[in-house]
């Protein structure tokens, strides 16, 4: 059986979904997993190829996300945008991938658990900056009612364009990532997290690579960080606080470390138990119950849902994967 | 291979049918959410918030204009985007017709937004308190029965400056919005009765130890104002009393707050005789509040010594939206106008005095001047020593010259 | 000159909390390579227990002991039954104190509600006492550098004069060898991992007397230990005493004199620490 089959039903599923479901599934379940997903993706692309583990993905998005909030229309600037906004997104884009190149320069200099407390770190202070700057981030409220822009008199902002934004660019930085580990630069950042001094010994530039995986993370997430922008209408430093952390952590372990794939799914159960946990469990401990599945996961399979699927039908790793990362890094 | 990929979809199209149908079968029953904060740094007073919603459906038993009320509870952590993803669930996924909350400033500029977006509905404010929610731009459904932040320190400056004969007072306060919103409240009667704020020391969310905040209170100060969140009001308190620091407190209204007063902690006994005021206040002596106090202690026997601001918050924005269905019968069809329009005309008589709305749905209401005291039981409460009635949104002064004096912030107002 | 003296004495007795809540981080990160992500948790544990135990009892040398008790209970738990069987696996070890502590926070919030809780002090810890220059000084800050040199050199002395000690600086060379030996190393890492735990205990309790307990006060401790003993160098005690040192008198000086931007400076610290010396001050690889 070939996998395209495979692969083609899921594309005509995920393009059929939005004309199946209502506004509610299309957008807060969907879109948003998708969102979600995007953030995670990118510090899944880290930990499966570099071998590098970032708390800093978030903050990363956040940057994109401020920066295009500033240049955007919003509630406390009287309906003006500082510019058109192809030109506030591409802004938006460069700032997300410039904050992770600095990520990343700071993060290279130590690996593992070290790195994770250094760019949790980094969250903190991006955090911390947010919530006292009062004079261009709007200090602890954010920014609220930003405008989305329209094409063509659509809204992209309505729930068929939304969903079908997220999916292209959720599609396009998957093809991205999966492109880019074939190609030499992805090959060398494989190389580097299996055995660093190998490839320093073969000539190559060991920390200009993770910076510059670091900067593709970076870019990622500020796509995300955008989509997320419009999608909340509004961002403030609870978006990039320590919970919107770990919650990026907790959705790339659930999906599982090992393939970009994993972002995708760990977002989806992510969201569906963000909203769904209240409705099953009853009362207000929806976050035992995250706690819990995160905590079983963790436990029975370190390569997250992903592993465990490839583990149940006992099929051999494809040639992309990370394998058990969590004892690389 | 495939068959199991088929049935993998066939399940998942299922859950997602299956959830489309649980709710597109419109049932008769007026469906009301309530979001409040159950997790983070507001859970205290999100559990209050639906104590007082539950009480105020019990009052009704449930019904409103002949129809049965389903309430749908949400959680949210008192962060905007996390309010706002529930309010999304409660409005598009529960189909709830008439949304109640939230907790705080940040989510309420955001639900504000979101109603916007969702004109068929309406959205009437739990507890949140910032000013701009109402005062710029305001959503045409959405209502707030409580007063503001800036509101509920109506007199404070008069009485302090008056009766307690301060002149120079510094500040202590959350470096948040909210934190400069209650200091414009406190300072802009205050500063116009010629009284000096001579220092402003903004203390950031997340700080633990304030002992060099207190170290920086200029000694010439009179009295120092403090407004913090819950925890950190008492970390404050007890530092302060700690540090043998002799100036006397005046309170914002957070800190005054039961859900502060009820934790017990050796800072209590700094806290008797200190002024603050607030939009309600535990010691109204007032039949009808000492029945509402009554129902509280009756029907929440493990809740605290008396009902706290964020109970009543809820708790009248509830009873207005039970009587806005009231007046129109549970008729809510048109996309809720008549609802709207009735919900606007109201004048509400509660526990804590009279409530109507100005053009902006912005509540007009009593506000309470108080002093802590010590009840016979030994539990602290707030004697009511000046009521200031029908506060409006923009303390007295003309709508465009209020809104002329910009937005609160670290350096607004100013009279050192 | 006044508000210079203050805010250093501030930032010093800040350093004391910092290193008791800190001490038990890096004790189980030096001698086991676990990095518990569950460490407010157990503070915030200890906290309530020790509020608890002060409750019924009315003594607070006797919530102190309960605090600590039951946070070594529930961390010798924590190793027994979910950590010690990925030794070595680092990154597994800390997601699955990630999961344990939202677990935990939010029980703690079903048991203990949202309210905040205080101790009260025993009479002579409590108020202030005369200092020269900045006329009075609260008492309990003071108790609590007493506290933190107490800590100190008892660790110092289990671990470099104990025959305990000698057994846990054996197991973190060579665990093999030592099982070898017939020393029960699972024993002996779940009573370090105990020990770690009961000083957070203890901790809690003592940073709750002199602030206060409520949801949220786990994650800000978290984040203050993993800056302090980062900075420091993990699983260093001397590094832990400089980080808390450092970090205290950055905060409380920042708080005093530049309060806005205070709060970020910590962090910039660690980070720039980190950029320097990626293994903390007095680190060395893993």
């Amino acid at each position: 059986m070939s996998p395209w089959i495979g692969r083609a039903l899921l594309a005509s599923a995920l393009l059929v979904y939005p004309h199946l479901a209502s506004d509610f599934w299309i957008v807060s379940v969907g879109a948003y997993a998708m969102v979600l997903g995007i953030i995670a993706l990118s510090l899944t692309f880290l930990t499966a190829y570099g071998g590098m583990i970032s708390m800093a993905q978030m903050a990363t998005a956040g940057a994109a996300g401020y920066a295009l909030a500033i240049f955007s229309a919003h509630s406390a600037s009287a309906g003006m945008a500082l510019l058109p906004w192809p030109w506030a997104v591409g802004v938006a884009i460069a700032v997300g991938t410039l904050t992770g190149i600095l990520i990343g320069i700071v993060a290279v200099r130590s690996h593992g658990i070290y790195m994770l407390m250094s760019t949790l770190a980094v969250a903190m202070i991006m955090f911390y900056l947010a919530q006292q700057n009062t004079t261009i981030l709007h200090g602890f409220d954010g920014f609220s009612g930003v405008a989305v822009p329209r094409l063509g008199g659509v809204s992209l902002r309505g729930p068929l364009p939304f969903y079908y934004l997220c999916l292209a660019a959720a599609a396009l930085l998957y093809a991205l990532v999966i492109y880019l580990v074939r190609v030499p630069f992805g090959l060398v950042i494989q190389g580097i997290r299996d055995d660093p001094l190998r490839m320093a010994s073969l000539g190559y530039r060991v920390w200009l690579h993770q910076v510059m995986a670091f900067a593709v993370a970076g870019f990622i997430a500020a796509v995300g960080g955008v989509l997320s922008l419009w999608y909340h209408g509004g961002i403030s430093p609870g978006s990039i606080g320590i919970t919107a952390t770990v919650n990026v952590l907790i959705v790339a372990v659930i999906g599982g470390l090992g393939h970009p794939r994993g972002a995708f799914i760990g977002a989806l159960v992510f969201v569906l138990i963000q909203n769904f946990a209240v409705d099953l469990v009853g009362s207000d401990r929806y976050n035992t119950l995250i706690g819990f599945v995160f905590l079983v996961i963790v436990i029975a399979s370190p390569d997250g849902l992903t592993g465990l699927w490839r583990r149940l039908r006992g099929t051999r790793k494809d040639s992309l994967d990370g394998g058990v990362v969590t004892q690389k890094l | 291979m495939l068959s199991r990929k088929l049935r993998c979809l066939a399940l998942v199209a299922g859950i997602t049918a299956g959830f489309s149908v649980s709710v597109s079968a419109q049932s008769t029953n007026i469906r009301i959410g309530g979001l409040a904060t159950l997790d983070g740094p507001f859970v205290a007073l999100g559990q209050e918030a639906f104590r007082a919603m539950e009480l105020a459906f019990e009052e009704a038993n449930y019904t409103a204009g002949g129809r049965k009320i389903e309430w749908i509870k949400e959680s949210s952590d008192g962060r905007p985007d996390v309010a706002l993803t529930k309010a999304r669930k409660l409005i598009e996924q529960d189909k709830v017709d008439i949304l109640i909350g939230p907790m705080s400033g940040g989510e309420g500029l955001a639900i504000k937004e979101y109603a916007k977006t969702a004109p068929t509905r309406t959205f009437v404010n739990g507890f949140s308190a910032a000013q701009e929610t109402t005062l710029v731009s305001p959503a045409p459904n959405f209502f707030r029965f409580g007063a503001d932040g800036a509101q509920w320190q109506a007199g404070l400056g008069n009485y302090v400056y008056d009766t307690k004969g301060y002149r120079n007072v510094a500040v202590v306060a959350g470096d948040y919005s909210f934190g400069y919103t209650q200091v414009l409240g406190f300072m802009s009667e205050f500063c116009a009765k010629g009284g000096k704020v001579i220092e402003k020391i903004w203390v950031p969310n997340g700080t633990k130890d304030f002992s060099s905040a207190i170290a920086r209170i200029p000694n010439k100060a009179d009295a120092v104002y403090i407004m913090m969140g819950g925890a950190d009001s008492i970390n404050f308190l007890t530092q302060y009393d700690q540090s043998g620091a002799k100036q006397p407190l005046i309170l914002g209204s957070n800190v005054s707050d039961q859900t502060v007063l009820s934790a017990k902690g050796p800072f209590q006994r700094r806290l008797v005789g200190l002024p603050s005021a607030h939009m309600v206040a535990d010691g109204i002596e007032d039949a009808v509040y000492k029945d509402y106090v009554a129902k509280y202690k009756k029907r929440f026997p493990d809740g605290l010594s008396s009902p706290s601001a964020p109970f009543y918050g809820y708790y009248v924005a509830t009873k207005a939206v039970l009587a806005g269905l009231n007046q129109v019968a549970g008729d809510l069809s048109g996309d809720q106008a008549k609802f709207r329009a009735a919900l606007s005309k109201l004048r509400l008589d509660m526990p804590a005095g009279q409530v109507s709305l100005d053009e902006n749905r912005q509540a007009i209401a009593n506000i309470y001047v108080t002093e802590v005291a010590r009840a016979p039981d030994g539990s602290l409460f707030n004697k009511v020593v000046k009521v200031i009635p029908n506060v409006n949104q923009t303390l007295g002064h003309p709508r465009e010259a209020f809104i002329a004096r910009g937005v609160p912030s670290r350096d607004n107002p100013s009279c050192p | 000159m006044k508000l210079l003296l203050l805010a250093t004495l501030n930032g010093i007795t800040l350093a004391a909390l910092y290193f008791i809540v800190a001490s038990g981080f890096t004790l189980i990160f030096g001698m086991m390579r676990v990095v518990n992500l569950a460490h407010g948790s157990l503070y915030l544990i200890g906290a309530y227990l020790g509020h608890d135990v002060a409750a019924l009892s009315g003594s607070f040398p006797l919530a102190l002991a309960g605090g600590a008790l039951g946070a070594a209970l529930v961390g010798m738990a924590i190793h027994y039954f979910l950590l010690d069987r990925y030794q070595g696996d680092d990154l597994r070890q800390a997601l699955i104190t990630i999961g344990l502590s939202i677990i935990a926070a939010d029980l703690l919030l079903a048991r203990y509600g949202g309210l905040s809780y205080q101790f009260e002090l025993p009479e002579m810890f409590y108020g202030s006492m005369p200092m020269p220059i900045v006329s009075g000084y609260p008492i309990f800050r003071i108790v609590l550098i007493g506290l933190a040199i107490a800590v100190y050199l008892g660790l110092w002395l289990l671990v470099q004069r104990t025959r305990f000690g000698i057994m846990i600086r054996a197991g973190v060379d060579d665990r093999h060898m030592l099982g070898a030996l017939g020393v029960n190393v699972p024993l002996i890492s779940t009573l370090v991992f105990g020990l770690g735990a009961a000083l957070v205990g203890f901790a809690g309790v003592v940073g709750s007397a002199s602030l206060s307990i409520a949801p949220g006060e786990d994650a800000r401790y978290l984040l203050s230990s993993l800056v302090v003993v980062i900075v420091g160098g993990m699983g260093s005690l001397p590094g832990a005493a400089i980080g808390a040192l450092l970090i205290g008198l950055a905060e409380q000086i920042g708080l005093a004199y530049f309060p806005t931007y205070s709060i970020i400076l910590s962090f910039v610290i660690m980070v720039a620490v980190l950029a320097w010396r990626p293994y903390g001050l007095m680190g060395r690889p893993a």
